[in-house]
């Protein structure tokens, strides 16, 4: 998991390009509270391997799942 | 010791990507009462880069006013960058900067030879435009903010607007794409040194020589691409002058990192904000999403927009190549045929 709840972008995407470099999860989740965050990742996920879902779990809170493609 | 200060760090968005969107803008302006005049030639009606005044027959004012929060973390190239973005909005419209006035915001914690250095970035631009700076006004604010206003003077004949686009134009752009993508990779620290210093190199080249190119020439519309982004402003020209623009992929200048950066999702926010605006009418999904994110990318102080008679196209990429090295052909205006104004292909 990958709390990047305070940070702007792009550190939030950063922040998961470093996990999937590092470990290359199957699944990662991913919180951020910023809309810039959830694009960004979702553009990072399509692009590397991974889908992307997002939700909203508060007024200014997004949670991802990024999933490994098959 | 001298303190050493990150300007970037101070402010929450940067450059021209700190602009209110244009959505937002139409709906902030709706309703206010329009005054006319008629001396004034160029308004607000027409989303031109700058206003124009008519003095005389001879004579016409161009103002504009630009400003923005740091762009760069050293405040002389920040002082330099904001200025020639400023002293842009009157090369657009085909005129030359005379006299300018500082607009200052300043946090109490930045140091004065940050300020002063700032400043001192501001005046060599303005002076290499051959203007003047005649004063100006500084507040405290939370966050550091530098701009200028710029008159300049044009001929009332020779005003370039984004309204004159006419089908069989060709279309040059004199800078590079990609510099909101590389500042926003930057701030992650990803972005090679050389390649921020080519972007910054850009950012503070002056439209002077672009537009004492083109005014050699029968151009019949010019803007200047920054916070919208290529798309955005585009449309903007496609709109005023009732066309459509079609943009040739393959010959767009767009940096590989900045694409590189896309693909990562390292996008600035004012990217997706463009995006929103403009993207009902672009044609553009034969294209990588990662080429239009380049189009949508809010640029800062960057290159002219000049749709050009045909038959004077050959001869301003010729003259452009003499001074303007940058500078592309890349596309054509046509007929308006259905709603999307904007052709990427």
């Amino acid at each position: 998991m990958i709390d990047a709840r305070g940070f702007s972008c792009p550190m939030p995407v950063v922040m998961v390009q470093k996990e999937v470099k590092k470990s290359a999860p199957d699944q990662l989740e991913v919180l951020v509270d910023d809309p810039c965050a959830v694009e960004n990742i979702t553009r990072f996920a399509n692009n590397n391997g991974y889908t992307a879902a997002s939700r909203k779990t508060g007024d200014e809170e997004f949670a991802l799942t990024l999933t490994k493609k098959a | 010791m001298e303190q050493e200060i990150k300007l970037t760090k101070l402010a929450s968005c940067a450059g021209c990507g700190a602009k209110v969107g244009a959505g937002m803008l139409a709906r902030l302006l709706d309703g206010l009462a329009v005054r006319a005049d008629e001396n004034l030639l160029v308004g607000f009606d027409k989303s031109d880069d700058a206003a124009v005044y008519r003095v005389s027959d001879k004579l016409a004012l161009v103002q504009t006013v630009d400003f923005f929060p740091p762009i760069a973390d050293d405040p002389f190239l920040f002082g330099q960058i904001a200025a020639t973005n400023a002293l842009s909005d009157v090369y657009a419209m085909g005129g030359e900067p005379r006299i300018a006035l500082n607009l200052l915001c300043i946090p109490k914690s930045m140091p004065d030879s940050a300020v002063h250095d700032l400043l001192r970035g501001g005046y060599s631009k303005v002076y290499e435009a051959g203007a003047v700076i005649a004063g100006g006004h500084s507040i405290l604010d939370d966050e550091p903010k530098y701009g200028l206003c710029v008159t300049g003077f044009v001929h009332p004949d020779k005003i370039l607007t984004n309204a004159g686009a006419q089908p069989g134009d060709v279309l040059f752009l004199t800078k590079p794409l990609g510099a909101g993508i590389l500042t926003t990779a930057a701030k992650a620290e990803l972005c090679p040194p050389d390649v921020l210093d080519a972007v910054f190199a850009r950012m503070t080249t002056l439209n002077k020589a672009a537009r004492d190119a083109m005014v050699q020439f029968r151009v019949h519309a010019c803007t200047d691409v920054t916070g919208f982004g290529l798309f955005g402003h585009a449309l903007e020209m496609a709109q005023s002058s009732n066309v459509q623009l079609e943009l040739d992929a393959s010959a767009l200048p767009i940096p590989p990192e900045a694409l590189e950066y896309a693909r990562m999702g390292i996008l600035p926010e004012g990217m997706y904000r463009n995006r929103k605006y403009a993207e009902a009418f672009v044609s553009a999904d034969d294209v990588p999403l990662e080429v239009q994110d380049a189009l949508y990318d809010p640029q800062t102080s960057g290159g002219l927009l000049i749709a050009v008679d045909p038959a004077d196209a050959d001869a301003l990429a010729t003259e452009l190549q003499k001074t303007v090295p940058d500078a592309r052909r890349i596309g054509t205006v046509s007929e308006l045929t259905g709603e999307k104004q904007i052709i990427l292909r």
